[in-house]
């Protein structure tokens, strides 16, 4: 089982309390898209992503990406027990989605540079590695169900 | 693969980067080495705790051998070349930390340069990290 200290806790807390999921969502979502274009293969629906403007401003991404970056909430009320909470997202995405689970970590790296944009100098080199470990660990749990 | 669009703009960030090359550099590697401890092993003849003189003038070294790479990239293993020596038969740093580095030294220039790290300049960024990190390790075996 992971362990927290309650810095760790407090950082990862600290991050989400002061997340604007409306705006960092999309970014971290288009980020992922337009940095690891092959990772629009799974977003064939989405209409226009040919580009990095179209990407920015598709409306369809934009959603996904609010609805992904809620996906972290559950994590956050779970702490001690991320690897439960996320079996059947696990299970949905190896199932259902077909995601490569090599995708979370690309969406989880783009999602750390859209925050250290956003927190500047906050983003010190701790805070960057507690939020890497939280992310870590929800990856870890989105590829435990694959087999 | 990189446009010239995307070489123009990894070598007007680096240019640009230039004057604070300590700055980011030391950033960087502190980065570094709170994610993956694993990296500290490298530098156990260096005091590497923030500002020491050490990880600054370490840090400047390694950014301004990126932007001098970011002059001109099609030139990357000539400009490379001693480098790639060093890395290879003195420093044998496992090439999987470039990746590492690669990582930590986006993170920084995130920080330092906000909304202005597009996803367009993160592409761009990444590839021409990804290249130089390739080239570096070319003479391992």
């Amino acid at each position: 089982m992971v362990e927290w200290s309650e810095n760790e806790r407090s950082i990862i807390s600290n991050i989400f309390s002061n997340l604007d999921y409306n705006d960092v969502g999309p970014k971290a979502l288009v980020r992922c898209l337009v940095v690891y274009p092959w990772t629009q293969r799974y977003f064939s629906s989405f209409g226009n992503l040919y580009n990095a403007e179209a990407i920015s401003t598709n409306p369809k991404v934009a959603a996904h990406g609010i609805k992904v970056l809620h996906g972290l909430d559950r994590a956050l009320k779970n702490l001690d027990n991320i690897k439960a909470t996320y079996a059947e997202l696990s299970v949905l995405h190896s199932e259902k989605l077909h995601v490569d689970p090599d995708n979370f970590k690309l969406l989880s790296d783009c999602l750390t540079i859209v925050i250290a944009g956003k927190l500047g100098s906050a983003f010190t080199p701790e805070v960057q590695a507690t939020f890497q470990k939280f992310l870590a660990v929800v990856v870890s749990a989105l590829g435990k169900q694959y087999h | 693969m990189l446009s010239n669009k995307e070489k123009d703009l990894i070598k007007e960030i680096w240019e640009r980067l230039t004057p604070v090359a300590a700055e980011i550099g030391a950033d960087a590697l502190l980065r570094m080495f709170a994610s993956y401890p694993g990296t500290k092993t490298y530098f156990s003849h260096l005091d590497i705790s923030p500002n020491s003189s050490h990880l600054l003038s370490h840090g400047k070294k390694i950014v301004l051998a990126i932007a001098e790479g970011a002059q001109d990239i099609s030139q990357l293993t000539v400009t490379l070349a001693p480098l790639q020596t060093l890395h290879a038969y003195q420093l044998r740093v496992d090439p999987r930390n470039f990746k590492l580095l690669s990582h930590s030294m986006l993170v920084s220039l995130a920080c330092y340069l906000g909304d202005e790290f597009t996803p367009v300049a993160h592409a761009a960024m990444d590839k021409y990290l990804s290249a130089f990190a390739a080239v570096l390790a070319e003479k391992y075996r």
